[in-house]
C-alpha cells in the first residue's frame, strides 16, 4: 500500500505552489504527478511517487552508498 | 527500472547474508513494519538466505489489513446510495466487511470506482456536479498528504459533492502498543521507509529511547531490507537501541515539511480502531472540524456500527509478531486470498496473504 515507484521529471507546470504538477516517466510510461510536496525538484531529478503524489527527490549520492558500506565498515569479505 | 533493478543485484545481496551470516552469534526476533516489506521478503526468498537464528516476525503495517470492519461496512453503505460515486484504491474493492465487500456492491449496480491517486477525485467530482463523490481515504502516513491535498483542493475548487471516508492509522502509537505487551517478543524493528520519507526520524528515536529498542527505518528491495536487517543485528549484538536510517536516498531527518504541514492543517489526531488488534489510543488521524463539511461520516449521518471479528482468526497475533501464519489452523483451509476471514488475508500486502502465495512454512 505505502508503494513508491521512482520516476524522472520531465518537465514542470502549475501556477501556484499547491497546483504544481510534473509530467514523470517511469521506464516506459510517463505520468501527471502531484509535485506541491517538492518545491526545490527540478527537471532530470527522480522522485519518488506514492498513489500520483511525488513525496521525496531521490539522493543520487545515498543510493551508491548501499554498495560501498560494508567495506566502508570493514566488515565484507572480498 | 533505474533505483530498482540495482537493489536486486544477486552478488550485492551475497555480500550482505555472508556478512550478516559473520556478524550473528544468537537468536534474535525482529519486525519489519510494513507490508510492502513483508511482500518482499517473502517474494524475493530472503527468509531463505538467512541464518536460522534470525526470526523475522510481521507487523501491522498494512492500512488494507487493519481498517476496521466497521469502517468497510460504512463504506458499503455510502457505496449503495443511489447518488454516489464511490472511489477507493483498487486494493480495497475484495476487503469483506461483516456481510459484503465493494466488488460485490459494483455487481449489484452501486457506482464504485478505483483510482490511481486521490487527486483523480477532483475531476469526477466536477464532471458529475449533481453526484456525491466519496473517496475512502485509508493509509499510513504516506498516504496521508495526498488525501489531505484532496480535501484541500476540493476547498479551493469550491467543490460542494466531494467527501472523504477517513481512516487513517499511524506507525509509531502501533510499535509503542506492541513493545508496551507483557507478551512481546520483538527485539527489534525495521521501520518503514516512506511513512519516514514524510514524517522524518524524531519520532523513532523517542522509541527506541524510551523501550530501548534497536529501530533502523530501511526501504522495500531485497538489498535494502538486508542492510535493514546487517543495521539491526549490529545494534543488537552490541546492545545499542537507538533510531538509524537505512534508506537515505529517500529519508531526509526532518522527513518531508509541506507534507507535514498539509496534514496537521487537514487533520488531526483520535483514537482509531485496528482490524485485528482493537483500539490504540492516539493511533489515527481523521478530518478536522474546520474541514468537517467534507467528511463523509459526517455528511451522510451514519451510525455507529459495532461487529465482531470471526472466532478462528488469529491475524491480531500475526499483527503483533506472536504468531507466524501457517501456525494457524484455518490457513489455507477455510481462509484464503479468495475467502479471507481476517486482516492478514484481506489484502495482497497482508502476511498471511504473502505465505499463501510464495511459501506455506
Amino acid at each position: 500500500m505505502c508503494l513508491a515507484v521512482p520516476g524522472e521529471i520531465l518537465r514542470i507546470e502549475g501556477a501556484t505552489p499547491l497546483e504544481k504538477m510534473a509530467q514523470v516517466k517511469f521506464g516506459v510510461i510517463e505520468k501527471s504527478i502531484c509535485l506541491a510536496f517538492l518545491p526545490q525538484a527540478k527537471v532530470g531529478d527522480y522522485v519518488l511517487v506514492h498513489a500520483g503524489i511525488a513525496i521525496s527527490i531521490v539522493q543520487q549520492d545515498e543510493a551508491q552508498r548501499i554498495f560501498t558500506y560494508l567495506d566502508e565498515i570493514g566488515e565484507s569479505n572480498p | 527500472m533505474k533505483f530498482v533493478d540495482e537493489f536486486r543485484d544477486a552478488q550485492a545481496v551475497r555480500k550482505y547474508t555472508e556478512a550478516i551470516h559473520n556478524l550473528i552469534t544468537q537468536s534474535w526476533t525482529i519486525m519489519e513494519i510494513c507490508g510492502g516489506q513483508t511482500h518482499s521478503i517473502v517474494r524475493f526468498g530472503i527468509l531463505d538466505l538467512l541464518p536460522s537464528c534470525i526470526n523475522l516476525v510481521h507487523g501491522p503495517g498494512c492500512p488494507v489489513c487493519v481498517t476496521p470492519l466497521e469502517t468497510i461496512d460504512k463504506a458499503l453503505a455510502i457505496a449503495a446510495k443511489p447518488n454516489v460515486i464511490f472511489c477507493s484504491f483498487g486494493d480495497m474493492l475484495r476487503v469483506p466487511g461483516s456481510y459484503s465487500d465493494l466488488q460485490s456492491i459494483r455487481a449489484a449496480g452501486g457506482d464504485v470506482r478505483i483510482v490511481y491517486s486521490p487527486l483523480d477525485c477532483l475531476s469526477i467530482a466536477e464532471k458529475n456536479p449533481e453526484r456525491e463523490v466519496v473517496f475512502f481515504a485509508i493509509g499510513f502516513e504516506t498516504t496521508a498528504p495526498g488525501n489531505a491535498m484532496l480535501v484541500k483542493r476540493a476547498e479551493q475548487l469550491g467543490l460542494r459533492n466531494l467527501f472523504v471516508l477517513v481512516s487513517h492509522v499511524l506507525v509509531p502509537p502501533a510499535i509503542g502498543a506492541i513493545l508496551s505487551s507483557p507478551q512481546n517478543k520483538v527485539q527489534a524493528f525495521l521501520a518503514a521507509g516512506h511513512v519516514c520519507t514524510i514524517m522524518g526520524m524524531q519520532e523513532y528515536d523517542d522509541l527506541a529511547k524510551k523501550y530501548q529498542v534497536p529501530i533502523v527505518v530501511t526501504g522495500f528491495e531485497p538489498l535494502d531490507i538486508l542492510q535493514g536487517l546487517y543495521m539491526c543485528i549490529k545494534q543488537l549484538e552490541q546492545g545499542s537501541a537507538h533510531a538509524e536510517n537505512q534508506y537515505t536516498r529517500s529519508v531526509l531527518e526532518q522527513g518531508n515539511h509541506p507534507a507535514q504541514q498539509i496534514i496537521a492543517e487537514v487533520f488531526q489526531v483520535l483514537p482509531r480502531k485496528w482490524r485485528g488488534i482493537g483500539e490504540i489510543p492516539q493511533s489515527g488521524w481523521g478530518v478536522r472540524e474546520k474541514y468537517q463539511a467534507f467528511d463523509a461520516e459526517y455528511h451522510f449521518r451514519l451510525e455507529a456500527i459495532q461487529v465482531n471479528e470471526p472466532s478462528q482468526c488469529i491475524s491480531g497475533q500475526v499483527l503483533r509478531g506472536l504468531k507466524k501464519p501457517y501456525e494457524c489452523a484455518a490457513f489455507g483451509a477455510q481462509c484464503t486470498p479468495d475467502h479471507p476471514l481476517g486482516a492478514t488475508m484481506v489484502s495482497s500486502e497482508g502476511a498471511c496473504t504473502a505465505y499463501y502465495k510464495y511459501r506455506r512454512e
